[in-house]
C-alpha cells in the first residue's frame, strides 16, 4: 500500500514538474497542433520539409538547407555570408523561445523557399524536428 | 562647505584626456564607420547580412529603404510598423550626412544632392576604392557578394574597413 502511494505521488510530481517546465517552445507546439487540428506533430515530416527541394520560391533558395546547411547541428550561412546559428535546439538552446521571432522567420523563410507561408502543421512538424535534433 | 577644486580639476583633466585618446584611437585607424550599437537594429538588420553602418548612406537613402521593406533587394523583409519606425529613426540619426561622421563625407562624395542611393556598393567612392579588386575575388566562394564586407575587411563588424 505504501509503495503504491509512493509511486502515485511520484507520478503526480512528474506530471506537475513537466507542466511547470513547459516553456514557450511547448506552448508553440501546442498552438500549432490546435490550429492545425491534429493530435500529433511529426519530426519525420518536419525533416522532409527541411531537406526537400521546392520550386515555388526563389530559385537561389530551393530548400531550407540552402542556407541552414545539411547538418542541423552545424552552423548555416546566408547568401550574403552571414553565419546562422545551428537550428538544432541541442546546440542552440536559446532558439524558438520567442514566439514572435519564430513566426517572423517562418513567414520570411517559407515565403522565400516555398513561395507561400507554411501551414500550422508544417510549422509544428518542423519545430518538432529541430527540437529533437 | 568647501568645494575640493583640486581633485575635481584633476579628475576632469584625466577624463578629457582619456576621451581624446579614445577618439583618436577610433579615428586614427583609417576608414572607421561606427558599427550599429542598438540591439533591435543589430538584430533586425544584422541577421541576414552585416548590419551596415548607418553612416555609409545619407538619411534620405535609409528613409527610402525603410519605406519599401517588402521588396528589400528582392526579399520581403517586412517588419511591424513600430519596429520599422524605431529602426528608421536610428538610421536617420546616425546617417552619413547627420554630421560628426569623420569618413562619411568622403564616402558620400559624388552623390548628387537629393539622390537616395540604395546600395553602398554603388557609391562612386566605393566603386573607385574597390576598382583594383579582380573579378575572380568577388566570385570566390568565401565572398560571393559585394555585400559581404567581412570576407575581406575582417574587422568590419567593429567598424574598421582598412585595406
Amino acid at each position: 500500500m505504501k509503495n503504491i502511494l509512493v509511486v502515485t505521488s511520484g507520478i503526480v510530481a512528474m506530471i506537475l514538474s513537466t507542466a511547470t517546465l513547459a516553456g514557450p517552445r511547448e506552448d508553440l507546439l501546442a498552438q500549432y497542433a490546435a490550429v492545425a487540428k491534429v493530435t500529433s506533430l511529426s519530426a519525420a515530416r518536419g525533416q522532409t520539409l527541411h531537406t526537400q527541394n521546392f520550386s515555388g520560391g526563389k530559385p537561389d533558395t530551393p530548400s531550407c538547407t540552402t542556407c541552414h546547411g545539411k547538418d542541423t547541428r552545424g552552423a548555416g550561412r546566408t547568401l550574403t555570408g552571414k553565419t546562422i546559428e545551428p537550428v538544432a535546439v541541442s546546440v542552440t538552446p536559446t532558439r524558438y523561445t520567442d514566439p514572435a521571432k519564430v513566426e517572423k522567420w517562418f513567414k520570411r523563410n517559407c515565403t522565400e523557399v516555398l513561395g507561400r507561408e507554411c501551414t500550422p502543421q508544417e510549422k509544428g512538424d518542423w519545430l518538432t524536428f529541430v527540437i529533437g535534433q | 562647505m568647501r568645494i575640493p577644486y583640486r581633485p575635481l580639476a584633476i579628475g576632469l583633466v584625466t577624463l578629457a584626456f582619456s576621451a581624446l585618446i579614445l577618439a583618436r584611437a577610433q579615428a586614427g585607424d583609417r576608414h572607421f564607420f561606427a558599427p550599429v550599437t542598438d540591439p533591435v537594429v543589430k538584430e533586425e538588420c544584422g541577421s541576414c547580412h552585416l548590419a551596415f553602418a548607418p553612416s555609409m548612406l545619407p538619411a534620405r537613402s535609409w528613409q527610402r529603404m525603410m519605406g519599401k521593406l517588402d521588396n528589400h533587394f528582392g526579399d520581403n523583409a517586412s517588419l511591424d510598423p513600430a519596429t520599422a519606425e524605431k529602426i528608421t529613426s536610428y538610421l536617420v540619426a546616425n546617417a552619413g550626412d547627420a554630421g560628426g561622421q569623420r569618413y562619411s563625407s568622403k564616402l558620400l562624395k559624388g552623390v548628387a544632392t537629393g539622390a537616395a542611393p540604395q546600395r553602398i556598393t554603388e557609391l562612386p567612392k566605393w566603386v573607385s576604392e574597390h576598382r583594383k579588386v579582380p573579378d575572380w575575388e568577388w566570385r570566390h566562394k568565401e565572398v560571393r557578394t559585394k555585400a559581404n564586407c567581412v570576407a575581406c575587411h575582417t574587422a568590419a563588424e567593429q567598424g574598421y574597413y582598412e585595406e
